[in-house]
């Protein structure tokens, strides 16, 4: 038994861990026990370089980007498709590439980053335990940490759709990165359940590969993803969006045979059994919701909002804990990787700007939170981002100039309808839309000017007009 | 009909020359359930040919995989029972029986809660039971006193019965490591391996298998659910096992700290109740519901039942917190007519020994089912100990319980412990390959899990499944298009990117 528990031991025969390139391998560099490091990015997507290159750029030069997978990018790596960069950079690109336009602006400045490399802990006081197979486990005290881990997906168990235990199910993130990075197709006829964007798309390559995708099934009266998905994804190529309608058994025993599926009621959800009927398929594929993760937020006592399920931050991007700062998907889920690139610019400089003042004294707790205003979630509006708008600490050296930017998803589908924002009872902003839908992020750009008011108390967001179905 | 096909003994055969008749086992256990395992780890202290068949591709697949995991203090169980007996013993057992193992136990303590003043009277008849039976340990407690060992228990709750005794266990690493112990000593383990038509003929029982003929002087049928298909080949005195299915919720270990004990109900005209316990992983297990079914293999679960438990559950705990459910689950009971456990010989097929109807509190019996049969069989083939005995594999210390000094040094001899494959349950890759790797190791994605933890967090694989396969194909040796979920054709992939998958073309022409 000896000789085979020796099998275990034989050195891994992995790829370097840092990717090659012009970045600097900073492993040699960091010896235990305790590294000190001004900034600390963890993870290293498009949320964290974004969040690192401006970092850089605002001045910053001991910072260090850590990322648990073998090369950075994160969730674009296994984007093959195209839709993204359109207004960062204004064309279309696909997720790999507009990464490798990241990854390239990390590399040209030389800032340190570390792959293959977990951020295990991370406490209040901004110390990262960090583990990777070439050094070990680490301790890194940083000054101040910008969190980037992006977000993962539900599970089926999560939702308790009833039935058999078999293979064949699986959520459509994994089943992306099997198909495009690994190389293996994980069913032939398919039945996906949830119309978020990344259900979409992989009905789409799915069906390229010669799978049968017979359904895309969605709860709520509208689809989740974005409108261009939709008809790119689903309608060119005929396969049928089922909306009000959703899975609710499951059939097999090894491997799946099919699914039970019925129709909602539009306002209850509640099952319609008359409607149920069985489709028989292979593979399901689940698109139900994706997840902040934020388990090592919680471990260093940063605050989460409910309606998130990311970290509650002002409109700098920082948390409760000074210091720490969160942009990008572990903050709230975003439709458009450009939109995370822009907010996570906004958190590497404030982030900086932080780090400064603090170097200078200027921060206390005290002086943080000196006058926050919260940002109420009014009829219709779900998810804001920011929670709280942090007005008049030019001592701080926190002010920035820009335009504050407010994020939230509405709660259904409104069509010429408006978003009023009130600084207590007074309208201080009022912008009609055409249609709005849960599946994209409505965003607006407060100006800081309105809203230097010492009295404010709270600032409500809400929509004028009705929702309607289907 | 006795054409030996079956390829280890083949092997021995050619060993031993070419004229000798195929190997004769001394005892054969059908079942690789927690039961058949105990019994085969006991019996592998005997000097005796042994092999065990089990028709799934891993240990512990069965009702063994899917069950609340308590080891019950034994008030429970009718005085005079063999359920009473087994029970009490087994529960004494079982702590040091864990820990020769190196698996997980933990004396949590369980309580029963009453929620009326009846409820009250009913307690302290199962107290008075409890003691018929010889468990230590019981007492009564009033609603300050039961506030106060769990604050977060339900304000409706009067009073409880706290068992000193009561504790969990993690049933599926517990039988994979008396397999492992078993085949370290000795055992025979046949995977994949059904038995179907047995006949007794001049003393040896022959058993024929899809594996070929296996031959034994002593047949034990440790067979779940189809134990009465196994003893009613054989014997006159038949008996029933009817699948009664228990269905279950898990949560998140978020949710973990809320409750040290395990909290049963007590049980009413409405039912036997939902417990609400603490796992050994730190999640929290609700359930189970009891339902009869016709089907032994229907483990599904039903909206009906998981709602169910949720309502009942609800009096014991009332802030179920609903966002942190991970996954839901079922098992199904091995109840014989008789109501209590089968033991030992068959009065009239010499030989044959049943451990049938083995429902809960089975898993709490096991040492002690072990042990006697074990004992039963080996005199009856008039074997002795062995002189010496390989203790059970220890396998890596899991990375989540090292501390950070012991993380860093054992990185250092062994890079693959610094790289985390699970992240919900911070499972290295060095406890995947020797997960694979180990005696009785992980052939399939759930065999992974089971040994590992990998894909059993929040995220439920999700982000580890690519990882684990490509562990699962480089350990193995086989394709990724090859691994199963649970053996089978339980497959995960169909088909590799940008080939055309002739064979599915062709079915769907035909229909
Ligand atoms: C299928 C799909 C289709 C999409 N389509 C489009 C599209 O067409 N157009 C578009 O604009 N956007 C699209 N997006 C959205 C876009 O990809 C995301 O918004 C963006 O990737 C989010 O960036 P992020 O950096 O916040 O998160 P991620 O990309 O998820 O990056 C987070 C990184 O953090 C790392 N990490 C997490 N925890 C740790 C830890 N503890 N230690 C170290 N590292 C850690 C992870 O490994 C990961 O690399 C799509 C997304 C998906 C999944
Ligand atoms: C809902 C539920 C809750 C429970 N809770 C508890 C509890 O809290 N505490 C407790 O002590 N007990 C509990 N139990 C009982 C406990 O789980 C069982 O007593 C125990 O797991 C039974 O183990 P076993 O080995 O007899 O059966 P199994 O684990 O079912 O093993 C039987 C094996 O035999 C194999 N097999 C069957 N037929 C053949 C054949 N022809 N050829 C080859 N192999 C075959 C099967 O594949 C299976 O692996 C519970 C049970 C259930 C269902």
């Amino acid at each position: 038994m000896d000789e085979r528990k020796e099998t275990t031991q034989k050195p891994a025969a992995d790829t370097p861990c840092l990717a090659p390139g012009s970045g600097r391998d900073i492993e040699a560099e960091l010896q235990p026990p305790v590294d000190q490091v001004d900034l600390v990015v963890i993870g290293g997507g498009p949320a964290g370089l974004a969040a690192a290159v401006s970092a850089w750029d605002a001045g910053c030069r001991s910072l260090l980007i850590i990322e648990r997978d073998d090369r950075l990018g994160g969730i674009l790596n296994q984007c093959i498709h195209n839709g993204f960069g359109i207004f960062r950079f204004n064309e279309e690109l696909t997720g790999p590439e507009y990464a490798s336009r990241y990854i390239e602006e990390v590399k040209r400045r030389g800032i340190p980053y570390l792959c293959s490399t977990m951020a295990l802990e991370l406490t209040q006081d901004k110390r990262v335990i960090v583990v990777s197979p070439k050094i070990g486990l680490k301790q890194i005290q940083a000054g101040a940490v910008i969190l980037a881990m992006g977000c993962r997906e539900r599970p089926r168990g999560a939702l308790g759709i009833p039935g058999t235990r078999c293979a064949g199910i699986m959520t459509t993130g994994t089943a992306q990165r099997l198909s495009n990075l690994e190389g293996y197709m994980p069913g032939r006829r398919i039945v996906i359940l949830g119309s978020g964007d990344i259900g979409l798309i992989m009905a789409r390559r799915m069906t390229f590969e010669g799978a049968q995708v017979l359904a895309c099934l969605e709860i709520m009266p509208y689809s989740s993803g974005l409108t261009r998905n939709v008809v790119q994804c689903l309608q060119d190529f005929d396969i049928p969006l089922m909306l009000n309608h959703t899975v609710i058994d499951i059939h097999g025993k090894e491997r799946l045979e099919g699914v039970t599926i019925a129709g909602v009621n539009p306002d209850t959800r509640a099952v319609l059994p008359e409607t149920a009927r069985r489709i028989d398929c292979d593979t399901l594929l689940l698109s139900v919701g994706l997840i902040p993760e934020n388990e090592l937020s919680r471990q260093a006592g940063v605050t989460l909002a409910d309606s998130t399920r990311g970290p509650v931050v002002d409109q700098y991007l920082a948390t409760e804990i000074p210091g720490i700062y969160a942009c990008g998907n572990v903050l709230h889920v975003h439709d458009l990787v450009d939109e995370v690139s822009a907010e996570s610019h906004r958190a590497g400089q404030a982030a900086v700007r932080w780090l400064e003042a603090e170097k200078k004294g200027l921060i206390t707790r005290a002086v943080l939170k000196h006058h926050a205003v919260p940002v109420i979630e009014g009829k219709g509006v779900r998810g804001v981002v920011p929670q709280f708008i942090e007005i008049g600490q030019p001592d701080a050296g926190l002010d920035v100039k820009d335009k504050w930017r407010v994020g939230f998803r509405t709660d259904g589908v409104y069509k010429g309808g408006a978003v009023v924002v009130k600084a207590d009872q007074k309208q201080i902003l009022r912008q009609k839309k055409l249609i709005m839908t849960p599946g994209e992020m409505v965003l607006l750009d407060l100006d800081p000017a309105k809203l230097a008011d010492d009295a404010l108390k709270a600032l409500t967001i809400e929509i004028e007009g009705e929702a309607e179905h289907g | 009909m006795n054409q030996i096909t079956n390829e280890p003994l083949d092997r021995q055969a050619d060993k031993t020359g070419q004229d000798k008749p195929p190997l004769l086992y001394d005892a054969c256990i059908i079942g690789g359930g927690v039961i058949g395992c105990s019994i085969a780890q006991a019996l592998s202290r005997y000097d005796m040919r042994i092999v065990l068949l089990e028709k799934n591709t891993d240990v512990s697949e069965g009702t063994t995989k899917a069950n609340s995991a308590i080891i019950h203090a034994g008030y429970d169980a009718k005085p005079g029972s063999e359920k009473a007996r087994t029970n009490v013993r087994g529960n004494r057992m079982f702590e040091a029986w864990c820990r020769e193992l190196h698996v997980p136990f933990k004396r949590n303590t369980s309580l029963v809660l009453a929620f009326s003043e009846d409820g009250i009277k009913g307690l302290a008849e199962l107290k008075k039971r409890g003691e018929a039976n010889g468990v230590e340990g019981l007492h009564l407690l009033d609603r300050s006193q039961l506030q106060q060992r769990e604050p977060h228990v339900s304000p409706a709750a009067h009073a409880a019965l706290l068992a000193e005794s009561g504790g969990i266990c993690c049933p599926y690493q517990l039988t994979i490591a008396l397999a492992s112990q078993a085949v370290q000593n000795g055992l025979d383990l046949k995977l994949s391996c059904r038995a179907g038509r047995i006949r007794r003929h001049q003393g040896v029982f022959e058993i024929e298998t899809s594996k070929g003929v296996v031959r034994s002087k002593v047949l034990i049928n440790a067979a779940g659910v189809y134990a009465d298909e196994i003893n009613n080949q054989l014997s006159t005195y038949t008996f029933k096992i009817t699948p009664r299915r228990g269905e279950y919720w898990l949560l998140d270990k978020s949710a973990s700290d809320v409750f040290k004990a395990t909290l049963f109900q007590l049980p009413t005209a409405m039912g036997k109740g939902i417990l609400v316990s603490p796992t050994v992983d730190g999640t929290l297990i609700l359930g189970p519901t009891a339902e009869d079914v016709t089907d032994k293999e229907d483990v599904r679960t039903t909206q009906e039942k998981l709602v169910e438990i949720l309502d009942t559950a609800s009096m014991s705990w009332a802030e179920i917190p609903r966002h942190q459910f991970i996954t839901a689950f079922s098992g199904l009971r091995a109840h014989a007519d008789s109501n209590d456990f089968i033991l030992g010989f068959s009065p009239d097929v010499p030989g044959l020994i049943n451990a049938a109807g083995i429902e809960s509190p089975g898993l709490t019996s096991a040492p002690a089912i072990g042990q006697e049969l074990a004992e039963m069989a080996a005199g009856f083939v008039q074997a002795g100990k062995k002189n010496s005995y390989q203790p059970a594999y220890q396998p890596a210390v899991p990375f989540r319980e090292m501390s950070h000094q012991q993380r860093h040094q054992a990185i250092l001899k062994n890079p693959q412990v610094g790289r985390i494959v699970c992240r919900c349950e911070q499972v290295s890759e060095a406890e995947i390959r020797d997960a694979i790797s180990r005696p009785v190791g992980a052939a399939t994605l759930d065999g992974i899990k089971r040994r590992t933890r990998a894909g059993m967090g929040r995220c439920q694989g999700g982000f580890c499944t690519p990882k684990v396969i490509s562990l699962l194909s480089d350990e193995l040796q086989v394709s990724p298009l090859a691994l199963t979920k649970a053996g089978g054709r339980s497959q995960i992939l169909t088909g590799r990117i940008g080939q055309i998958d002739l064979d599915h073309k062709e079915n769907t022409h035909h229909g």
